[in-house]
């Protein structure tokens, strides 16, 4: 989403603080005047979906200013690749091309920046990663710290696979007690009834 | 029917694991008691995340100056150094920085040496700001473009960096050096790498 262009140095956006606002455009969505009636519900959502569309326009798009893309479609889509696989540390859950964070900008013209200066994709990240470690990788690398994390599916799925299993053998084992003597006098008398 | 088949009791061996649910969500519950408490007195952060320049250099920058301060230049930083260093990074819009001021001015007046980097201020702003609230730092540098405080690996500020006399970061903090964390964790660093 592009933004106006403004001094070069504005007051920032207060970092600690939660990065998200309630949109000014949804707040008539949040709570109806009191004392009317609204549009019905259909209206409603039927009135949302260009909001919704606007939305998610930025999903299929980098967020950002055109004016930082590189001009060449051919660095930029590297440049938007090595960024998905990076980590905005404010936000913490969007990749630096997914968030408009000060510090994701930041680090958005750095990778374009070393793109452009024919940096291959393994440097611009290192390039980032000497800076902020591991957690700056939306994936993150094989080591020991990170060795729990990797195995966690196998371990999930081979401690299920053996419950299973177990419970199988089990259930498997347990054989019906044999027939007592009244039993075995029933059903041969049914039997033998029968004939 | 005279007689049914007789099923067999359930173990009392298996009695237990009818308690299994209560003791999960009792040990869920401690968990989660633990991690509350941790938020309140600052001891756990789930956005924290370790520096990766640990026990590393600090990266090579210079700054331009702000007002009549002398200028922080890495030559500052480098060994040998007589005491530790503080490298505090604050912005004049930055409301924790002004809830961390206090305890900047308190190490400041105890013989602490802080260098200051202003991140993406105006100078005039972060002027009045040091009028306002007392200069506590020795040395102070610009940083508008926040290029040198990615070097650093910042995520935010205010964040402080311990500089040990062999010249290497033993110790970031992100966010305010409350009272509680200069006397837990600031001041018994400062003894250790004295």
């Amino acid at each position: 989403m592009a933004r106006a262009p403004g001094p070069s140095v504005a007051p920032r956006p207060f970092l600690r603080q939660p990065m998200y606002r309630f949109p000014k455009a949804l707040r008539p969505l949040a709570g109806g005047v009191p004392g009317r009636a609204g549009p019905s519900p259909l209206r409603r959502i039927l009135g949302c979906l260009p909001l919704l569309v606007a939305l998610a326009g930025p999903a299929f798009g980098a967020v950002g200013r055109p004016e930082d893309r590189l001009a060449d479609p051919g660095l930029e889509s590297r440049a938007e690749q090595i960024g998905r696989e990076l980590r905005c540390m404010v936000c913490q859950n969007q990749s630096i091309e997914d968030s408009d964070a000060d510090l994701a900008r930041d680090l958005r013209r750095i990778v374009r920046e070393r793109v452009q200066a024919g940096d291959d994709d393994a440097a611009v990240m290192r390039f980032v990663h000497d800076r902020y470690g591991d957690f700056v990788l939306l994936r993150p690398p094989f080591n020991p710290v990170t060795a729990l994390l990797w195995a966690m599916p196998v371990i999930a799925f081979g401690g299920g696979l053996a419950v299973i299993l177990t419970r199988r053998r089990r259930a498997g084992a347990v054989e019906p007690p044999p027939l007592t003597e009244a039993e075995r006098r029933r059903l041969a008398e049914l039997d033998g009834g029968g004939a | 029917m005279s007689e049914t088949p007789a099923t067999p009791p359930p173990a009392r061996s298996r009695r237990w694991m009818l308690y299994a649910p209560l003791g999960l969500a009792a040990a869920a519950g401690a968990g989660f008691w633990v991690m509350l408490r941790g938020l309140q007195t600052g001891e756990y952060d789930p956005r924290g995340v370790p520096s990766a320049l640990l026990g590393r250099q600090p990266p090579d920058f210079t700054l331009p100056p702000l007002g009549t301060l002398p200028p922080v230049t890495v030559a500052d930083l480098r060994p040998p150094l007589s005491a530790p260093i503080l490298v505090n990074f604050w912005a004049s819009w930055c409301v924790p920085c002004v809830v961390e001021h206090p305890q900047l001015m308190r190490l400041t007046r105890d013989g602490v040496t802080i260098l200051g980097i202003n991140y993406k201020d105006r100078p005039a702003d972060a002027q009045a700001f040091l009028q306002r609230h007392g200069n506590p730092f020795r040395k102070l540098g610009t940083d508008e473009p926040g290029r040198v405080a990615i070097d650093w690996g910042l995520y935010g500020v205010p964040e402080t960096y311990l500089i040990d006399r062999q010249g290497l970061i033993r110790w970031r903090f992100a966010g305010p050096i409350t009272p509680d964390v200069l006397d837990k964790d600031l001041r018994p660093l400062l003894r250790r790498y004295a």
